[in-house]
């Protein structure tokens, strides 16, 4: 689904990503850990065709098609969605009236009328369930003055909302108390389905606990130092990231 | 980010100010330039009493006598007074006219700034009064009104048909020798409309006037004169637009409210006039004085949403006189490109317990500089006033400016005066977080802006908010650095 060859991306002419090589099939789940600095998130920005960071060399294809030139709006068209670390604030735009204007954008780029709102107030009713929100939340402007954790339950709600095929949750787990970690964890799981794919991005152990990877790689200095299955983050949680730069360093 | 300053500009380029176009309709044009021939030759066109001539004279004595005002933070070359036009006005005009009677070509001119009036008059409960260049071309509504003692008509009509009440009451919250720009309107005022509710009435519809500069070289100066008797309600919208021209024209309206005991009024702009083009030619200069006297117990609101014009120099004000009055404004400014809008308002308390909210929004893109200008002024028997002013800037771009000048007068120690203030910038993350969720900069802009403003577009009555939210979203098209 989602296929990552030899990707370099440099931010104001750093190189951040050396050569990141990632294939990603519908029905998986990865894991992308690595020490602070390693280029995860910008991993996850390039994916999601963020024009701050300049891909050098390599490509990204989505479902067979080269994303090069699309557009980070048609890029979420196309299925793929970013949970953001750090969620923005929009003042006066609330949650509802945001994924409102995102869903009909979507539907309009795919040549769809409005969805009606009879359908729209069954899908957010839907979706809020899952993920245990209250619905006066979603009449708050979006992520302004909400709590780290309520930031990212909000992401995932947005994910179930839009229904992507290929999901980057970027640091989903950090912030979050051990309820809404189980909470946000139960709902990416339900999401999870044999047409789409997730990738999550995580320092932690922790997180995978309960959304259970199919594979586990090992980003260091901007390369991928090592990929195997879900044991690997438990080898990582016992002996940290040093055996492996050391490793690699060899 | 998807943008660049250079796709800025090039975006900009394609944006089009909608309401550009001209009708051709025979009309009659007085000659450039005033003096006082030209004053009563005005007068006399529209049949006016004695009074009414030598109160327009005097007001030119004042205007002579007066300079341009110089303190707003504008530069622009200033008019030639005596190369404009006071008077013109479409031929087939007739005073008594109904809808029917209407030049056809007019009609269809409606239908081009998307006010069928006949529509309007079905499904939205609104009346409307409609003023091209100088005079007022159509009122609907009447009769309905009128079965509740509603007067609204054009104020040439008003002077003629009920002296009494505009007697009393022209001037008398904005006098001739006001100000320069007022004085000029007082003069050679050409139309404008006339609204009277009278005691205890809730009037049940939106009244409403729609203004349009038409001819080349004309000045637009209406009056518009509203009062609300003893505990009576209206609420009031005013529209504007105007041809896309290479030379600038002039708008000068006054407008005057009267509140009277436990009245309420509600005044409503969305004004659009031609803001110039992308190198800052053209456009309407709008200098205008609205204020409005409360008696006491009464309310009144402004709401202003303002995105035209070159050059914006407004500040509708309440003169808190009755104790317990309330005074409201709500505006949102839009300035793009070379516009310059210097803007707010002045709440001056003298009752007691009067009270006053200011929330002002002010976006500003392009080249354009949008300056908030309030004041808030407590006299000295005004126990009990109390003040909340919030002004706050939104920045698109790195050559624009917003400059917020709050002046605070308290002579009363019991007042509350609170001034909040705060400037921001759309953010590139906030761009992309929109971007990532499919939404495309355009659209991503249009919710940053309405989420802006929302304090403001609530307050608007519905069919209008609608308006607003899409010239706020044409006004700012592709303006984002």
């Amino acid at each position: 689904m989602l296929k990552i060859k030899d990707l370099h991306a440099n931010v104001e002419d750093k190189e951040i990503l050396k050569g990141i090589n990632l294939e990603v099939k519908a029905g998986e789940v990865h894991a992308i850990m690595g020490p602070n600095g390693s280029g995860k998130s910008t991993l996850a920005s390039v994916i999601a065709g963020n024009e701050n960071f300049e891909v050098t060399k390599g490509s990204i294809e989505l479902s067979g098609e080269d994303l090069e030139d699309v557009s980070p709006e048609e890029r979420a068209h196309k299925g793929v969605f970013l949970s953001f670390q750090y969620p923005v604030e929009i003042p006066g735009v609330s949650v509802t009236n945001f994924m409102k204007t995102a869903i009909n954008e979507s539907r309009k780029a795919k040549g769809l009328e409005d969805m009606p709102a009879k359908d729209m107030l069954k899908l957010i009713r839907e979706k809020s369930e899952l993920l245990e929100i209250d619905r006066k939340f979603l009449s708050r402007s979006l992520n302004e003055g909400f709590s780290g954790g309520e930031k990212k339950r909000n992401e995932i709600f947005q994910m179930a909302m839009l229904e992507p095929k290929v999901a980057i949750l970027d640091e989903t787990d950090s912030g979050l108390d051990i309820d809404a970690l189980r909470i946000v964890a139960s709902g990416v799981n339900k999401l999870k389905s044999k047409d789409n794919a997730v990738i999550l991005i995580t320092h932690y152990q922790r997180l995978l606990e309960y959304i259970v990877p199919d594979y586990v790689h090992v980003l260091h200095n901007g390369k991928i130092v090592k990929s195997g299955g879900k044991e690997l983050a438990l080898e990582l949680e016992e002996k940290g990231y040093d055996w492996l730069k050391q490793e690699t360093a060899v | 980010m998807a943008y660049t300053e250079e796709e800025l500009k090039k975006e900009l380029e394609t944006k089009e100010y909608e309401y550009g176009f001209y009708t051709d309709i025979e009309s009659e044009t007085f000659p450039n330039g005033l003096n006082e021939e030209i004053v009563i030759a005005i007068s006399k066109k529209k049949g006016e009493p004695e009074w009414m001539t030598l109160w327009r004279l005097e007001a030119f004595k004042y205007w002579k006598e007066m300079v341009e005002p110089e303190w707003a933070n504008v530069h622009y070359e200033k008019p030639d007074f005596q190369a404009i036009s006071y008077y013109s006005a479409p031929k087939k005009a007739d005073p008594n006219k109904t809808l029917d009677d209407v030049d056809p070509e007019l009609l269809e001119m409606y239908k081009k700034l998307g006010i069928s009036v006949d529509e309007q008059k079905k499904l939205q409960n609104v009346a409307v009064d409609i003023v091209m260049d100088s005079v007022s071309v159509a009122t609907t509504f009447k009769k309905t009104l009128a079965e509740k003692g509603i007067i609204f008509c054009s104020i040439s009509e008003a002077i003629k048909e009920h002296p009494e009440l505009v007697k009393k009451y022209i001037g008398s919250v904005v006098p001739q020798r006001d100000n320069f720009y007022a004085a000029l309107n007082s003069a050679v005022f050409s139309d404008g409309s006339f609204c009277y509710i009278p005691k205890g009435v809730r009037c049940p519809m939106e009244l409403s006037t729609y203004f349009r500069i038409n001819q080349a070289g004309t000045g637009q100066f209406e009056r518009t004169l509203v009062i609300a008797d003893e505990d009576s309600y209206v609420s009031y919208l005013e529209g504007c637009t105007a041809p896309s021209r290479d030379e600038n024209q002039l708008h000068a309206a006054v407008v005057e409210l009267i509140a009277l005991d436990g009245a309420e009024i509600k005044y409503s702009t969305v004004q659009n006039w031609f803001p110039g083009n992308k190198e800052g030619k053209g456009g309407v200069y709008n200098f205008v004085t609205k204020r409005a006297l409360c008696e006491k117990n009464a309310k009144v609101s402004w709401t202003q949403v303002e995105t035209g014009s070159a050059v914006t120099w407004k500040y509708p004000s309440c003169i808190l006189k009755g104790d317990n009055s309330i005074g409201e404004f709500y505006s949102i400014a839009v300035t793009n490109n070379y516009q310059q809008a210097d803007t707010g308002t002045k709440m001056v308390h003298i009752g007691k317990n009067t009270k006053s909210t200011i929330i002002s929004k002010g976006i500003s893109a392009g080249k354009s500089q949008n300056s908030y200008r309030g004041l808030v002024q407590v006299n000295s028997r005004a126990e009990g006033a109390r003040n909340f002013s919030q002004c706050d800037s939104l920045l698109m771009g790195n050559e624009c400016g917003a400059h917020t000048f709050p002046y605070i007068e308290a002579k009363n120690k019991s007042a509350m005066i609170e001034h909040e203030a705060t400037t921001s910038k759309i953010g590139e993350d906030q761009i992309f977080y929109c971007n990532q969720r499919g939404i495309d900069t355009e659209k991503a802009i249009a919710l940053i802006v309405n989420g802006f403003s929302k304090e403001v577009l609530n307050k608007l009555p519905m069919e209008f908010a609608v308006e607003a939210q899409k010239l706020l979203e044409i006004s700012l098209e592709g303006s984002v650095g």
